[in-house]
């Protein structure tokens, strides 16, 4: 079987020509995964440094919850927000399902643990060294986190890039709430699973390499951000 | 800042994205139907008559029918008459049409080691089957395929059950994959099979009996129980669906020189 | 006897055991005090105590002069220098820029500061590219950018080579000249008879002997600090 060499030669065919299905899909993928991840960085990067730098009676517990959200399966996600946004559901008015705002709300779920939890990570070992010196000046507690934040910008991109890469490889979630669509909800991953389901594992394949192509593309921009920050502060 | 204008984007794409909604529906189908690929040549034709744009949610005949009881589509096409009737009976659907019916096959390794070849009707071959314990891959997906399988197997009087008796829980393509990759007999829908592209060794081991036949019936899921269903759309794919052009489309629908369908609506 | 802070049954205790104290001690006289003792005297801790950076247990500190209570009017020097992940220069400026001090303005008189200390590198470098004396430069800049009237420094100069020992006293020397009284514990017994006015000895956590530092070295009156001047106690 010869199927990941055609499916390289098929994926170089598809960017190459810009096949219009591809660009559709991959566009709809990039909007969604990065949609999630920037609502859930907002969410999750505070949290993560707030629950590093403050010590309260719940923090472990809540730390122990967020450890485990990581690993929640998402077509468990999938299904909550699907039973939550569906038309027979609490929130079924607002007409979201199946649309990609429905994908957005259920990778945040997914990808907001991560995210906190790599940020806490981070901000736990920058405040653990910078503790002394933020006291002796009296920093305030809002300064304290802002300079946390500040200083770790890098290893917080690193937790953002962590949750976008589950979110734009995720398919479990995505595809119940989402419903794969075409020319509406239809993303990478859902696309590859359809394929498959065809036994078109070249074509399968090819949208894999370009996912993974665009994985790699979103990270090395982020990288090529951050260096030129660096060079001008840093 | 920059950050701060990444999210404001972020969020005004996010809302303009349920805008443009004017004249969509959505309709739930079977993966054998998707699989077939008759949607890719009616949806435009649709879309062209009627300005109607069907956004088709691809699933199992069970998930078909749970998504139209929730209000979550405004129609469903499957093929479960069973299932159909009782779903109508719950007060879910308004009515139920028949539009045309494909029929279901057994594929299996090319050797035939059960000889269901030989088979006279479909449950023959099962109980050959059955009877030298040659591998067996079910959907064990609660889809109208299955469905249609467990009651041949009904009708064999036939517990299947064993190691030779594979439920994958899963649709049609991946059973598909799963057979092709053991070797093993499957249960299938003709167009399901013409267009599957793994097909590895296997082949048609047995057709053409009538009980086999595999009827398509739209379904519109009732205003009553759930308001904001498109009904007036729902109504113009189904006027559509019983119009001469469906029927010159699905009857000249052909994969490698085969019609996969036949139209029945009763007009 | 008034001095400028004064303890009053300090104590310190850690996972059950007292570090520190108890401890009666007034503190007196300008210039340059240090603090001596063998490890675990708790020299550490009476510092991080007087710079509110350590809870007490049990006792009172009080500062004579309410402005010198303010953890902004106190620079502390850590014995392992604290580094940000910034430019040398945006460490420095750093403490201004929590007082509000605009960035602009912040880093022209870290530039200053970093020159007052003899830090003569490339100060846009990221700070961890710095040699050990430098590091502790940066920090020493970075503790009297608020123009502290009381600086403490934890053995500022225990990991440094002899060239940049001889820099930090010279630069000690000139801010006692400024006017800012200095605490500091070291180890080196050359350093401390060559900087010190005053001298504390602490010896298990309490503070044994207190004089000054001419007559410390030459006339200790204490069995403890006759054997820690002698060698006898180990470090």
């Amino acid at each position: 079987m010869n199927s990941i060499g055609e499916g390289l030669w098929q994926a170089a065919r598809l960017v190459a020509t810009l096949n219009p299905d591809l660009v559709e899909i991959t566009a709809l993928s990039l909007r969604v995964s990065l949609g999630a991840t920037v609502v859930a960085s907002c969410i999750g990067l505070p949290l993560g440094a707030w629950l590093a730098v403050n010590r309260f009676p719940a923090r472990r517990f809540v730390i122990a919850i967020l450890n485990a959200l990581m690993g929640l399966p998402p077509v468990v996600v999938g299904l909550i927000v699907y039973v939550l946004f569906s038309r027979s559901g609490p929130l079924g008015v607002l007409g979201l399902l199946f649309t990609p705002t429905a994908m957005v709300i259920a990778q945040v779920i997914i990808i907001t643990p991560i995210i906190a939890s790599v940020a806490h990570q981070a901000i736990r070992d920058l405040w653990a060294d910078y503790h002394d010196l933020l006291i002796s000046l009296q920093a305030t507690r809002l300064q304290r986190i802002k300079t946390l934040l500040w200083d770790g910008r890098r290893a917080l991109m690193t937790a953002s890039l962590a949750g976008f890469g589950r979110a734009i490889g995720e398919v479990g979630a995505i595809m119940i709430v989402g419903g794969n669509i075409d020319h509406a909800t239809r993303v990478l991953t859902t696309a590859i699973a359809l394929e498959t389901g065809k036994g078109e594992f070249d074509m399968a394949l090819a949208l894999g390499f370009v996912l993974i192509g665009l994985a790699i593309l979103v990270n090395l921009g982020l990288h090529f951000i951050s260096r030129t920050e660096r060079g001008a502060r840093w | 800042m920059k950050f701060k204008s990444i999210v404001l984007g972020t969020v005004a794409a996010l809302l303009t994205t349920t805008a443009a909604m004017a004249e969509e529906m959505k309709m739930a189908v079977t993966t054998s139907f998707a699989n077939s690929g008759l949607a890719d040549v009616l949806l435009p034709k649709v879309k062209e008559d009627t300005g109607i744009d069907v956004q088709l949610l691809i699933v199992g005949t069970g998930q078909a029918l749970a998504l139209g009881a929730a209000g979550d589509v405004d129609a469903v096409l499957v093929h479960s008459k069973a299932a159909e009737e009782k779903w109508l009976a719950e007060g879910n659907g308004t009515h139920r049409t028949e539009i045309m019916y494909n029929d279901f096959i057994f594929v299996g390794p090319q050797a035939d080691p059960a000889k269901a070849h030989d088979a006279e009707k479909a449950t023959d071959a099962l109980k050959a089957i059955a009877d030298t314990q040659a591998p067996f891959v079910s959907r064990g997906d609660d889809s109208g395929t299955h469905k249609m399988e467990l009651k041949l197997w009904k009708a064999a009087g036939i517990e299947p059950a064993g190691d030779w008796y594979k439920a994958v829980g899963q649709g049609m393509g991946a059973a598909l994959n799963t057979a092709a990759g053991m070797d093993a007999y499957i249960m299938a829908d003709r167009a399901s099979w013409l267009n599957f592209a793994n097909k590895g060794d296997l082949g048609i081991v047995f057709e053409g009996d009538p009980i086999l036949f595999n009827q398509y019936a739209y379904l519109p899921v009732n205003p009553e129980k759930h308001p904001h269903v498109k009904s007036e759309l729902v109504d113009q794919l189904e006027a559509w669906l019983l119009s001469d052009t469906a029927k010159e489309l699905i009857e000249g629908y052909q994969i490698a020189g085969q019609q996969l369908f036949v139209y029945n609506a009763a007009r | 006897m008034s001095g400028w802070v004064s303890l009053s049954g300090v104590t310190v205790r850690r996972r059950g055991r007292t570090i520190l104290g108890p401890l009666d001690a007034t503190l007196n006289g300008g210039g340059l005090t240090i603090l001596m003792g063998p490890n675990g005297a708790g020299k550490t801790t009476l510092l991080r105590v007087l710079h509110g950076l350590e809870r007490v247990n049990t006792g009172d500190v009080h500062w004579t002069d309410p402005k010198d209570a303010d953890g902004r009017s106190q620079g502390f020097v850590f014995q392992t220098p604290v580094l940000m992940r910034r430019s040398v220069l945006d460490c420095i400026a750093y403490p201004l820029l929590l007082d509000g001090v605009s960035r602009t303005q912040a880093r022209e008189q870290a530039r200053a500061h970093a020159a007052e200390v003899g830090l003569t590198v490339n100060l846009d470098q990221a700070v961890t590219f710095l040699s050990g004396g430098e590091k502790q430069k940066m920090a020493l800049a970075r503790a009297l950018m608020r123009r502290p009237r009381i600086l403490f420094l934890d053995e500022p100069c225990a990991n440094l080579d002899g060239r940049s020992v001889k820099e930090i006293e010279e630069i000690l020397h000139r801010i006692k000249a400024g006017g800012t009284r200095i605490l500091m514990s070291t180890h080196d017994m050359g350093q401390a008879r060559r900087l010190a006015d005053d001298v504390l000895f602490l010896h298990a956590g309490k503070l044994v002997e207190q004089s000054n530092g001419d007559d410390f070295f030459r006339s200790p009156r204490t069995a403890e600090a006759k054997a820690y001047l002698k060698g006898e106690i180990l470090l």
